[in-house]
């Protein structure tokens, strides 16, 4: 049995820069796999509800008729499952954390483009019906 | 006869880390009864399989614990592929064992972490959560985050790893071991954590038989238990052997906990090595018709999950039971006896995780 057997790592570590960062002075350390926030680009949004449906906490709500796409940040889990299943590609996800709320809240609501209007597709004219 | 007194520890106590009260009955410094109440954090995730689809749900289920978390979803993907006949791609497999090792790893330095903090030991509480930062930071570069990957799925994996970010992450888990050595010395050797943790809690093998104690706290007592020899995901072509004290005290508890980091380190050595090429996940297609009960190793011992299906998206009925409300009747069982003292090391000592136990 021995005594001092943390001294090696106290004395280096008296030697060393502090391990910890000054966050959020400084930023945090991100990898480009990180899940911090979903973000949206209401251009591209065509109101389909996928992300809706596939979110697990139901954190996400698209209103088709007043094209508007709502999140609410207290609900939302950040698995990424609207991003892996948005068809359009205009959810993404921001690899840092969204700003810490001081109140109940935290809905992000956005008005989007909604889904393109069908362009008059040239119908193939029938043939005449022989008559009898 | 000596008056007895009744003293509640926790649900706020600064050693407990998540809230579980305990009635400890004491004639005069010394612990003759104790009765547990757990039902302060209970969330009530196993009713919500009856509204989220069974895929999405795995991401619910990997929230039941903070720590765990992992093994959680691994687990649940686990059962609904067994119900539904699902072949996971090898490579997958091993990207599991892989997370697997890595959610030990920082679960088992999280833990030394707080028993240190627990002793009043608070430089290597510092270290080892300096040590636990290594692996965070490897676990957020592969899956994307920290402590709660959303990595798992059913049918596989959501992310590969790339076979240089592999070798990297060898590397440097290589060039921790020697950081390792130095922190668990610190538990096994040094004299004045021996003197605070011998001898305090002893749980005799037939106890901790009887009483179901699993993972460290059973193999502390001598138990040779894990499930990993079961060889679920790819832990059957990975060869290990569990660490297994005899002394079935506080000291023989945090000495499997610090020697089973070097076993993950192992593991996770000898997947890289074995890794096979190929996809990592499989179309999932219908939904589980049937029950089963999953089981997997977590950092603080087996976990079951048990699951049932009836052919429709929603399952029926979702139970979880996690090795911390298994150990708890051993806790009871350890405490009878001791100082008040000591109540802080040896409730630390079984690694109480109360968000698992209750759900």
């Amino acid at each position: 049995m021995t005594y001092f057997q943390n001294a090696k790592t106290v004395l280096k570590s008296l030697f060393t820069r502090p391990a910890t960062l000054m966050y959020p002075a400084k930023p945090a350390k991100k990898t480009p796999l990180s899940r911090g926030h979903v973000t949206i680009d209401p251009a591209k949004c065509i109101t389909c509800r996928s992300c809706q449906r596939k979110c697990p906490t139901q954190a996400i709500i698209v209103e088709v008729k007043e094209k508007t796409w709502q999140i609410d940040q207290m609900r939302c889990i950040v698995c990424a499952c609207c991003v892996e299943v948005c068809p359009t590609k205009c959810l993404t996800m921001d690899t840092q954390y969204p700003v810490a709320l001081t109140a109940r809240g935290g809905v992000t609501k956005v008005t989007v483009a909604g889904p393109k209007k069908k362009e008059p597709v040239a119908v193939a004219e029938k043939p005449a019906e022989k008559k009898e | 006869m000596p008056k007895r007194i009744t003293v509640p520890f926790g649900p706020q106590h600064p050693v407990l880390p998540e809230p579980i009260h305990l009635d400890l009955v004491l004639e005069d410094e010394k612990v003759v009864d104790v009765l547990p109440s757990i039902g302060y954090v209970h969330r009530g995730l196993e009713k919500l399989v009856e509204k989220r689809e069974f895929t999405e749900y795995i991401y619910v289920a990997e929230r039941i614990c903070g720590i765990c978390s992992y093994i959680h979803s691994n687990t649940y993907a686990q059962g609904i592929e067994k119900i539904m006949n699902i072949e996971v791609p090898e490579r997958a497999q091993y990207l599991r064992t892989i997370w697997s090792e890595y959610s030990r790893l920082h679960s088992h330095l999280l833990w030394l972490g707080l028993f240190a903090d627990g002793m009043g030991f608070e430089s290597v509480f510092m270290n080892a959560w300096r040590l636990r930062e290594h692996v965070l930071d490897d676990m957020e570069a592969t899956t994307g985050g920290r402590v709660i990957q959303g990595v798992c799925k059913v049918g596989g994996v959501r992310k590969d790893i790339a076979p240089e970010k592999l070798d990297e992450m060898l590397k440097g888990l290589k060039g921790m071991e020697h950081e390792l050595h130095d922190l668990t010395n610190v538990f096994l050797n040094d004299s004045s954590v021996s003197h605070r943790l011998r001898g305090a809690g002893v749980l005799q093998k037939g106890d901790a038989y009887t009483l179901g104690a699993v993972g460290p706290t059973a193999r502390g007592s001598g138990i040779a238990i894990d499930l990993r020899q079961t060889g679920y995901a790819a832990y059957g072509k990975i060869n290990f052997k569990p660490v297994v004290e005899q002394a079935g005290d506080s000291y023989a508890r945090c000495a499997v906990r610090a020697k089973e980091m070097f076993t993950s380190i192992d593991i996770i050595e000898q997947c890289i090595k074995k890794i096979p090429d190929g996809p990592v996940d499989v179309k999932v297609t219908g939904a589980p018709d049937g029950e089963y009960f999953a089981r997997a190793e977590q950092p603080r011992g087996e976990v079951v999950h048990y699951i049932k299906g009836n052919g429709k998206k929603n399952l029926v009925r979702h139970r979880v039971r996690t090795p911390t409300f298994t150990n708890i009747p051993p806790l009871v069982t350890l405490l009878k006896g001791c100082e008040l003292a000591d109540v802080p090391v040896i409730v630390l000592s079984i690694d109480p995780c109360v968000g698992c136990a209750e759900r």
